[in-house]
């Protein structure tokens, strides 16, 4: 029983880590709380739909194309929403967040109506059974792609070019600019990262939940950030383990305590951690800025 | 090489920098020099890119490059060593190194440059895999200025290479500066250590409250009565 209540938040504190993992970019390099994020999630769910019902691509293709049109919304919403807001407050730029998670949630109800759609069962539903645990075909192809989009995340921000930039430029982005450096290239491609992670993790949660909703990114965007802000926000390592300590809690909390309280048991765990460590578990004691 | 005009330039309402002019030749070493707050700091950012002037040119190699961005004027050969402790501290000396040369695309030069930086200071051979955080001041500063370096810029601006260094070791710094000079890279120096920025230098300027107030060789500036008086403390 207990094992079995670990795999199922690990399987849902995967789909987490990635929603934290676009907060937690963003965070880093413009220290903003995109607050349009969870709309990204639901867009990315909505587009993988789309993509599978009517215009009948194959799942795993639908899945990457997905992820790069909501690359593409990330971006936008960046260059109409953050970008002129620069040089202007951090206040100024959080209230535009907020109105662009307005907007997009509208338009979505807007087009597609408030009732909840369907997502089809990409494969023949299977469930293998172990000695501790079962566990479904759909859990597992999360499990898989979450930890394989995260492992390729880890080696692109280590290994690569545009990795190194983009480290450089979330700790000092003057300097970053006299490396040569293009800082707003280099927004838009955490964006383009982060916007793509939350729309796999958007498809993985309609194909396991099997339904879409325009508000769909409410909860798990709020429960996203609150990983996020758990491993320490602007820490990539933080949010993976956020993200999935948050899911693993939650499972918990629901089978040993009340279901009912699901949500409060997340908000819990965040407020204790908080209490304990400010910075969040894997957050730097003081953040040093120039 | 270098050419600024009546250049002003501030922060908001505030200005630091009222119509100065300067110009840097090339193969030369000139310093900038004057007291805490006059706007050494801003003239550099000024030139790199950092900041936006108000008004007046900035040519380098008699292009306009006052409104260009600042990553755009590291690939036109300008390399900027900030004021103090600059470096990337949560990356390795070597990812600090790497990202030095961003700009260029020569991967077998880029190779051996980053050889050359580190024969050039032996003490960030021995920390290559440790992050630039941990390092000395002292340390620190030949990350940076190695770092400059491996842009390959035909421009080095220095910011108070001196600042928070034991005097030995500021000594060391200067020579190196001297040696980057004879292969080849020209130096804009800005300095509060008068002495010695004025016996390394060719030519020097002296700044006050945001204004240039005096120029001449290094020479006759370490000759001058008013600079004796107010900065070699005589
Ligand atoms: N970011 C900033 N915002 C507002 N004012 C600034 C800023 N940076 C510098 N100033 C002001 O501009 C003026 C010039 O500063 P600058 O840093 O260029 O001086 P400096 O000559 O480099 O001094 P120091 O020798 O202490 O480094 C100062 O009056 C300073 O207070
Ligand atoms: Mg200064």
């Amino acid at each position: 029983m207990f094992i079995q209540q670990l795999m199922n938040g690990l399987v849902l504190g995967s789909t987490y880590a990635l929603i934290a993992l676009g907060y937690t970019m963003v965070y880093g390099i413009i220290e903003l709380i995109n607050f349009a994020h969870g709309e990204i999630y639901m867009f990315g769910a909505f587009a993988g739909l789309i993509l599978v019902t009517v215009l009948k691509v194959p799942f795993f293709l639908a899945f990457f194309l997905a992820m790069a049109l909501a690359s593409l919304l990330g971006i936008t919403v960046e260059y109409l929403a953050y970008r002129p807001l620069r040089r202007s407050t951090r206040l100024a730029a959080l209230i535009s967040a907020i109105g662009a998670s307005i907007f997009l949630q509208n338009l979505a109800l807007w087009r597609m109506g408030a009732q909840p759609y369907t997502f089809p069962s990409p494969f023949e539903p299977k469930v293998y059974q172990t000695a501790f645990f079962t566990i479904s075909r759909v859990e597992i192809i999360i499990l898989l792609f979450s930890f394989l989009l995260m492992i390729g995340l880890s080696l692109f921000i280590q290994k690569t070019k545009i990795g190194k930039a983009m480290r450089a430029t979330a700790q000092d982005k003057d300097t970053a600019s006299l490396m040569g450096i293009n800082i707003n290239k280099i927004i838009t491609i955490t964006f383009a990262i982060g916007s793509a992670l939350g729309a796999a993790a958007g498809v993985m949660v309609g194909i396991y939940f099997r339904t879409v909703t325009p508000s769909m990114g409410l909860m798990p965007g709020l429960k996203g950030f609150v990983a996020a802000v758990l491993g320490g926000i602007g820490n990539i390592p933080g949010a993976m383990m956020g993200g999935i300590l948050l899911g693993i809690t939650e499972v918990m909390g629901a089978a040993y305590i009340s279901s009912q309280y699901r949500d409060a048991v997340a908000f819990a765990l965040l407020i204790m951690v908080l209490l304990l460590k400010p910075t969040g578990l894997l957050g730097r004691p003081t953040q040093e800025k120039v | 090489m270098l050419r600024i005009e009546n250049l002003s330039a501030g922060y908001g309402s505030i200005r630091a920098l009222h119509q100065i002019s300067l110009t840097v030749s090339e193969g030369e070493i000139v310093c900038l020099i004057g007291s805490n707050g006059v706007g050494k700091t801003t003239t550099l950012k000024t030139i790199s890119g950092l900041l936006r002037p108000d008004e007046g040119g900035i040519y380098f190699d008699n292009r306009d490059i006052s409104r260009t961005p600042p990553h755009k004027i590291v690939e036109m050969g300008i390399s900027h060593v900030p004021e103090g402790r600059n470096v990337f501290p949560r990356l390795t000396v070597r990812e600090n190194l790497e990202l030095g040369a961003y700009a260029r695309k020569d991967k077998a030069q880029i190779k051996k440059d980053f050889a050359q930086v580190m024969e050039t200071f032996p003490q960030l051979a021995v920390r290559e895999k440790q992050s630039a955080g941990t390092l000395s001041g002292g340390e620190q500063q030949m990350l940076a200025i190695g770092r400059a370096l491996m842009s390959r810029p035909r421009l080095l601006l220095l910011d108070e290479p001196s600042m928070g260094l034991a005097p030995l070791f500021v000594l060391g710094i200067f020579e190196i500066i001297t040696e980057i000079n004879r292969q080849g890279t020209t130096i804009l120096l800005v300095e509060q250590n008068a002495q010695l920025a004025l016996r390394t230098a060719h030519r020097g300027y002296v700044m006050e409250t945001g204004r240039i107030i005096l120029d001449d060789s290094a020479a006759a500036l370490l000759q001058n009565e008013r600079v004796r008086k107010a900065y070699l403390g005589e």
